[in-house]
């Protein structure tokens, strides 16, 4: 039961990573209907800034005197810094695609997703950088079960971001206008939302949220690596996917279904073939139900 | 005339790619008019609506609206000057609630009194969309959504209003409805309208003077009274 | 051209600012404290250089000054199009033959060791061209199925001793059941989703052959696979044939050039057969196709099976000539280069894709020090590629014919 208590605990820290890298995902496919295959590397950037900054904020020496405040710069420097790469992405390889067909576009995003991991392969080096361990060190035990104050940062950090997304898209102005250019882009151009704008600001936020997934991921596992954007990537859109593409509240839940099937298939099944499970959950949800779990919220507007 | 008019195209060519919809279209727009566009389906209608609002592209010509030439300005900043689209089919968010539609009429507005006010103006106006208020879009029936979509135009302030088959799939009785409505837009806030409409019978009772197109250009042009005993218009429009 | 120029100076001037933005976190921000500038700058001096310089050529070209070179140039490729197509085909066949068949004698060893990787490359790239190009479905998992033909031979030769010939069809007809294994499910999903499933399908295979040790010996893979076994007939004492081991480079050669040879003929008898027919309109518009009455998923699945028996026979003779297999050679990377092959080449245009896998195999061998931005120069090509010219090098010539034109 205790082994079963464990599993749940990583499952949720691992779950909201992936909820957190899949509204990047969801977001882009129900504004473009494309599939961003380089948000990936976008994870992938924000663990690298954030090794960068956390590794500048030791040499100084203010990781010392404060480390929570060198903790949070260096999430809004890394989450700054892949807004602000996908904000030129999406003007370099998707903008000019928008009227051509749909594969031009994959294509496109599949080339970027490989320029960019070897670009920083290139100038970050091929082996692991290594996150700082003395952060968050200890832990609370209750019997055979451990929560870590990693742990519990991460689940809370992450909750923070998912609660802030929310109210965004569901309560302010800009939000709404997010959620109408996802329903028809026409008619939001017809009430004076710049479609542009909206999903510049799309791809910015769907990238932010995934450099905080980076860095926890840094920390979590200890190093980030130039290709460690590939196999997460693919396991958050199978959770974009199983909460219905385009939702995202979809998202959030499928991305801690997807990490908890992860960790107690790992735990119960097998550790070996642990990818594997979100890859069949990708398959059967877009063979039985693709529509996903809450539905989709995509442009399903002709024109 | 002394006035300027409100809106004005004059030789108009566009399409969608090789498609060539619009052949040297010309009209003209008085501010306060109603004006009607009839022809046959294909002809070019809801085309000269998508041109006006930039959505299509005019490749020739020019498309002025209040004395200024907007070919080349963005769909998105003709609301903010008083021209607003309610298109074909009504096309109002599905997936956001009646007043979320609303509200985001008021998109480029910053007044929020005056936005609540105008809000509670188009439940006034529209009584059962009050009733509605916190359903989602796309569960009301079409009258309800041509209501919800007239509402929501009403919320950008237009001055002027382009209306694209109205009347598409509605019942007798709320097309009636929606037509006294658009009556007394015009009426009360002087908001000029330019209406394309199959229906010719009702868009030309409706309006003061209209235009008749026939593939891309316009073949007829006359105050909407004189239209309507005309004996061609009579025999290809109004099944006689 | 000075109004091209301030048409796109001010986007080129942004791009290289947020360039250079991007550039400086990764290479100044130092952990020793230290905030650097000057790697930084160089690194972007550098490209803002080349850019600049394919700025200057692009500028020169859409504004005519290039003429005296551009002009020249289209008189002579012209004549050449003109010449290929007054001599008779046939003709060209036997000229390019003899080429291919006494390429060996001319270039040694390592020259001899490329075309082989090049005529691999082109049965990869044809067999994904049936699926990507004729049939229209981007497939992001297709080095799997390479994976099983080699896989296949290596077990079967290495477990049962079953010699090469026997296992070419036996390889190819387990990469068919992988085609339609994976086909199966997938092929009812729409356009984007076919691409991520197939990708996810391609990593699952890579996973179960590098973890399931009895079958695979996991990431150690399988050595001392036996390559080629031919018999020659010997004339000495009457008609005996002898039996010995391909080893010399040659060889591996000439049964490489086979290969290839039988796919680009098997290639073009689809496309203009009424399999490609079928394959060609759900290409164009699937829903019309199938109100038309072709069954829209017996054809796909065709087209997915028949490319997987392409990787399958490519796979078999990988595995004879490396005498090794492991699952590192069948990873996503391998299949996102074969498809960037047939997107640079052409898809659907045989000599395209044969150019395209010439432009990326050959060519990183002329650059070697260059060697580490390959993968990046493969990324931007796509890029550029769909950006500037989407149907490829030599876009495929229409078997039918069209009203207008739909893509660019």
């Amino acid at each position: 039961m205790e082994y079963f208590i464990q599993q749940l605990i990583n499952g949720i820290t691992l779950g909201g990573m992936y909820a957190l890298i899949a509204l990047g995902y969801t977001m882009v496919y129900g504004v473009i209907q494309l599939i961003n295959f380089a948000h990936g590397e976008f994870f992938a950037a924000g663990g690298y800034v954030g090794a960068i900054a956390l590794a500048y904020f030791a040499g100084v020496g203010y990781m010392e005197s404060h480390p929570i405040i060198c903790l949070t710069a260096s999430f809004l420097i890394a989450m700054a810094y892949c807004a602000y790469l996908a904000i030129g992405v999406e003007k370099i390889a998707y903008k000019p695609l928008r009227k051509n067909s749909r594969l031009a576009a994959l294509l496109s995003a599949l080339g970027m997703s490989i320029f960019l991991s070897n670009g920083m392969m290139l100038t970050q080096g091929v082996y692991d950088k290594v996150y700082p361990s003395e952060l968050f060190q200890g832990r609370f035990d209750f019997g055979m079960i451990t929560i870590s104050y990693l742990q519990i940062m991460i689940v809370s950090l992450t909750a923070c971001l998912l609660v802030g997304l929310n109210l965004l898209v569901f309560k302010t102005k800009i939000g709404m206008a997010m959620r109408a250019t996802a329903q028809d882009k026409t008619m939001s151009a017809l009430v004076a939302i710049g479609s542009n704008r909206i999903i510049s600001l799309t791809f910015a936020i769907g990238a932010g949220l995934a450099a905080a997934a980076g860095i926890m991921y840094g920390l979590y596992y200890g190093s980030v690596k130039y290709d460690m954007g590939f196999v997460p990537g693919i396991k958050a859109f199978a959770a974009a996917v199983l909460g219905g593409i385009g939702n995202i509240t979809g998202a959030m839940i499928g991305g801690l279904i997807i990490g908890m099937v992860e960790i107690f298939g790992a735990g119960y099944i097998s550790g070996e073939y642990k990818d594997v499970f979100a890859f069949i959950i990708l398959i059967s949800v877009l063979y039985f139900k693709p529509t996903g779990i809450m539905g989709e919220n995509i442009d399903d507007t002709r024109v | 005339m002394s006035e300027q008019p409100i809106l004005e195209l004059k030789n108009v060519h566009s399409g969608y790619g090789a498609i060539k919809a619009l052949k040297g279209i010309s009209l003209k727009v008085m501010p306060g008019e109603i004006v009607a566009i009839i022809g046959a389906n294909g002809a070019g209608k809801s085309t000269t609506l998508m041109t006006i609002c930039g959505i299509v592209q005019a490749e020739k010509g020019e498309v002025f609206y209040d004395g200024q030439l907007i070919n080349k300005v963005s769909p998105e900043k003709l609301p903010t000057m008083g021209l607003c689209q309610i298109p074909e089919g009504r096309r109002i968010f599905p997936r956001l609630t009646v007043e979320e539609n609303l509200i985001l009429g008021a998109f480029h507005r910053n007044d929020k009194e005056q936005i609540n006010r105008d809000i509670q103006h188009g439940y006034d106006l529209f009584p059962i969309l009050g009733e509605r208020s916190k359903q989602a879009g796309g569960t009301l029936s079409g009258g309800e959504q041509q209501m919800l979509a007239i509402a929501r135009a009403l919320m950008t302030k237009p001055k002027l209003l382009l209306l694209d088959e109205p009347s598409l799939g509605l019942a007798p009785l709320i097309i009636q409805q929606i037509f006294d409505i658009i009556a007394t837009i015009n009426k009360e806030d002087g908001t000029t309208i330019l209406l394309v409409e199959q229906n010719a019978n009702l868009a030309l009772k409706a309006s003061k003077r209209g235009y008749v197109l026939e593939t891309g250009k316009v073949s007829m042009e006359d105050d909407a009274q004189v239209l309507l005993h005309n004996e061609e218009i009579r025999k290809a429009y109004l099944g006689e | 051209m000075i109004q091209e120029f301030k048409r796109v100076w001010k986007p080129y001037t942004i791009g290289m600012l947020w360039l250079l933005g991007l550039l400086w976190p990764l290479l100044g921000i130092h952990a020793d404290g230290t905030l650097t500038f000057q790697k930084t700058v160089t690194v972007w001096i550098y490209l803002l250089a080349g850019t600049f310089v394919c700025l200057i050529i692009y500028l020169l070209n859409t504004s005519g000054y290039l003429k005296f070179v551009a002009d020249p140039l289209f008189k002579t490729t012209g004549k050449i199009k003109s010449a290929t197509t007054t001599l008779p085909t046939w003709l060209w066949f036997i000229l390019i033959l003899t080429v291919a068949l006494i390429y060996p004698q001319l270039a040694g060893r390592y020259g001899t060791d490329v075309a082989i990787n090049v005529l691999l490359y082109i049965c990869l790239g044809l067999g994904l061209n049936v699926v990507v190009g004729l049939a229209g479905m981007l497939d992001l998992g297709y080095i799997a199925f390479y994976g099983v033909g080699a896989y296949s031979y290596a077990i079967l030769n290495v477990t049962f001793g079953l010699g090469f010939w026997i296992c070419l069809p036996l390889s190819s007809f387990f990469a068919c059941l992988a085609g339609c294994i994976v086909g199966y499910p997938t092929l009812r999903m729409r356009g984007d989703y076919l691409a991520i499933v197939t990708l996810g399908f391609g990593e699952i295979i890579r996973i179960i052959l590098n973890n399931w040790m009895t079958l695979t010996n996991g990431p150690n893979g399988i050595l001392g696979v036996k390559p080629i076994g031919i018999f020659l007939p010997i004339f000495e004492n009457g008609l005996t044939f002898e039996h010995f081991w391909v080893k010399k480079l040659q060889f591996f050669y000439y049964f490489a050039l086979g290969l290839a040879i039988v796919a680009v003929i098997a290639v073009k008898r689809l496309n203009f057969s009424r399999v490609g027919r079928a394959w060609e309109a759900i290409r164009e518009d699937e829903t019309a196709a199938e109100l038309m009455g072709v069954n829209t998923f017996i054809y796909k699945l065709l087209a997915y099976a028949m490319g997987a028996v392409f990787a399958g026979l490519a796979g078999a003779f990988f595995a004879a000539r490396m005498k090794f297999v492991s699952p590192e050679s069948f990873t996503f990377l391998e299949s996102a280069m074969v498809l960037c092959m047939v997107v640079l080449g052409g898809m659907g245009s045989i000599p395209g894709i044969i150019l395209g896998v010439m432009a990326l195999i050959a060519l990183p061998e002329v650059f070697r020090e260059f060697d580490s931005y390959r993968m990046l120069i493969f990324g931007a090509t796509m890029i550029i590629m769909m950006l500037f010219r989407p149907s490829g090098l030599i876009p495929a010539k229409r078997v039918g014919t069209r009203s207008e034109e739909k893509e660019g």
